[in-house]
């Protein structure tokens, strides 16, 4: 395993003097990444999942938890001592061209990492294989950010992420903002480095439909918990979370002829301050019953993880509307 | 009837390397009571078609030919002051952002009273309406609502109050811009569905912008494809989805990893790039990234008709 991260707890603290209290950002989340492996986070905005990426990134301090990487245990690593663990797991950040320094050429940019780390390189070579390599041109490396299109941009994030050779990639967002005729190309960017170079990759997103092309395993988050983990490929053919499967029904698809058998959620996520009892995704579950809003569900299986007391069948349909449909 | 019929709209910008010729020969309806959707990827112009209709274009930028019909009249010829009341209570806008809509430091319900003020009616009225209008939107405990302030409110539900605001006045024409690309998954079909049931009670026409392909697909009867500027290919959803003719269209339509079903390591893209429309080639505009190019490609391309309403601007294209 590359990475293994064992009940992490990321908590923030709310409210002032008397009535300070303190909110679970990411309440206690277990998962593994092999070598050269693509390990997907799904979720709603809120869910958790950039907090749990930053987390074991380092870049946001855990207050529970394990986290080894390549071996080594890296969750108490403070300071300077966190420093060669960034060799070793690069981040790509959500927007394209402001994580890029608008005054700094392409070439500067996808070289920075060697300077930061006191690699010793030959610079210049290397912007053009790390270029080459992400299909940009040599002339790419004298422009500036603002000469990019958004596809342009998100290679050269590419290109900088993979220069110090890391062994895990975490990309936040990966293709958000971009167009369809454009996304493609970055996803299929990841999947030949990642054949090429055998990186691990923990993509986070919210767009399904990239998850289901790139990723081989998914874990589906809510209010900062795994709710359903395994084979992203057995997910997609038989969602068991009732959260999953209302995630997966709620994707529009370009076809003004396919039937819309979509699973409705009632209410709205709720506040993570005042967390449901029992089960948290019971207030809008349509098959919840009286068990879900007292016994919070462990997640149960070993390959597929799924935290819900009546895991659906394949195809299952949510009670009200199956009624109304006979 | 049709309440918006555009017809060889061009609109220039002037620019310092030159005029920049954003929108070419534009042409298409937005009949009574029905929801058209206009799909393109960055830079196809979308935008400036929806300034140019609400006659919001920048100060470079200018109407250079062609006519836009709004119930009988070309608003490119009506004076700033019949625009400005026109805009809200006949043409009315949602856009992706709705804290753009929404003033931060006053409260939802004096603002929702606020944009009655040409309605006549007394305050007690118009706070009814605001009330009835909430509810519609599904706003929870709407007469408590009406004392909170934007930000009380959350992402969802604010896109439902900008709406429940713009469809207030009963316009006759509603113009979303990707009034859902902010939203998760899950609200965003929630607004989806709610904007069909409002359009429907009302009785209003949308003309609704997206570059979510599957969004466009579930809501609107016809579809407009943009591409650099240009009206590609147009037609009912069902014709233009299900049989797409313009080259670009087919291809952007592959593109959408959501219509490969099986699993995919190897995702379709359209290679190239939008060309300078400072520069615009004499032909067709996507001869260059086409795969279909044939030498004729290099005469502009009519605006060939597939079967009834259904038409792309492709020289490939047969009946």
């Amino acid at each position: 395993m590359i990475l293994s991260v064992r009940d992490l707890q990321v908590s923030f603290p709310v409210g002032r003097l008397m009535n300070r209290s303190a909110i679970l950002g990411v309440a206690g989340v277990s998962f593994d990444i092999a070598a050269g492996e693509t390990f997907a986070l799904v979720g709603e905005s809120g869910s958790g999942k950039t907090t749990l990426a930053r987390a074991v990134n380092l870049l946001q301090p855990i207050s529970a938890g394990e986290i080894t990487f390549d071996g080594k245990r890296i969750d108490g690593l403070k300071g300077a001592a966190t420093k060669p663990l960034r060799r070793e797991m690069a981040m790509m950040f959500q927007d394209p061209v402001g994580s890029l320094s608008p005054r700094v050429q392409v070439r500067d940019i996808v070289t920075e990492p060697f300077r930061v780390h006191g690699v010793e390189a030959d610079l210049r070579a290397e912007a053009d294989r790390l270029l080459s390599l992400v299909g940009l041109s040599g002339d790419f490396a004298n422009r500036f950010p603002h000469q990019l299109s958004g596809g342009q941009a998100r290679r050269v994030g590419v290109a900088r992420a993979i220069a110090l050779n890391p062994k895990l990639i975490i990309a936040d967002e990966p293709t958000a903002g971009l167009d369809v005729s454009v996304q493609g190309e970055v996803l299929n960017l990841l999947n030949d480095l990642r054949e090429r170079l055998g990186l691990a990759m923990l993509i986070i997103t919210h767009n399904l439909h990239v998850v289901h092309h790139v990723a081989d395993r998914m874990a589906v988050m809510y209010l900062g918990r795994f709710v359903e983990t395994g084979e992203t490929e057995a997910i997609f053919q038989a969602p068991a979370h009732p959260y999953t499967a209302a995630l997966l029904s709620a994707n529009p698809e370009p076809d003004p002829d396919k039937a819309k058998d979509r699973i409705s959620l009632p209410a709205e996520v709720p506040s993570l301050l005042a967390r449901p009892t029992g089960c948290e995704f019971h207030t809008r579950c349509p098959w919840a019953q009286s068990r879900c809003g007292t016994e919070a569900p462990a997640a149960q299986g070993t390959d597929r993880r799924i935290a819900c007391h009546f895991p659906l069948s394949p195809g299952a349909r949510p009670p009200a509307v199956q009624e109304t449909a006979s | 009837m049709t309440v918006l019929s555009i017809h060889n709209l061009n609109v220039t910008f002037s620019t310092e390397g030159g005029d920049l010729h954003a929108l070419k020969d534009v042409s298409f309806e937005v009949p009574e009571r029905r929801i058209v959707g206009i799909v393109g990827e960055s830079g196809c112009g979308k935008s400036t078609l929806i300034n140019a209709i609400l006659g919001l274009l920048a100060d470079n930028g200018r109407v250079s030919g062609g006519e836009m019909m709004f119930q009988g009249r070309d608003l490119s010829r009506l004076s700033p002051r019949e625009m400005t009341a026109l805009r809200g209570p006949q043409i009315a806008t949602v856009f992706q952002d709705p804290m753009g809509a929404l003033n931060p430091v006053i409260s939802v319900g004096r603002q929702m009273t606020n944009i009655q003020y040409r309605s006549g009616l007394s305050n007690a009225e118009k706070a009814e309406r605001a009330v009835a209008m909430l509810r519609r939107v599904r706003i929870p405990d709407p007469e408590a609502a009406l004392a909170r302030f934007p930000h009380q409110f959350s992402g969802g539900m604010k896109q439902r109050i900008a709406i429940a605001m713009a469809l207030m006045m009963e316009p006759a024409l509603l113009i979303a811009d990707e009034p859902t690309t902010a939203l998760d998954a899950t609200l965003e079909v929630a607004t989806i569905e709610l904007l069909q049931e409002l359009q429907a009670q009302i009785g209003c026409s949308v003309l609704f912008i997206s570059h979510h392909l599957g969004v466009i697909a579930e809501l609107c009867e016809d579809v407009v494809v943009m591409y650099a500027g240009e009206v590609v290919e147009r037609g009912t959803t069902r014709q233009v989805f299900n049989s797409p003719r313009h080259p670009y269209t087919e291809r952007l339509l592959d593109c959408d990893p959501a219509r490969q079903s099986s699993r995919t390591r190897q995702l379709p893209t359209i290679p190239g790039e939008i060309p300078d429309l400072r520069a615009r080639p004499p032909g067709c505009i996507f001869a260059p990234r086409c795969h279909r190019r044939a030498p004729v490609c290099d005469t502009p391309p009519p605006d060939e008709a597939v079967q009834d309403g259904h038409k792309a601007r492709c020289h490939m294209v047969t009946p």
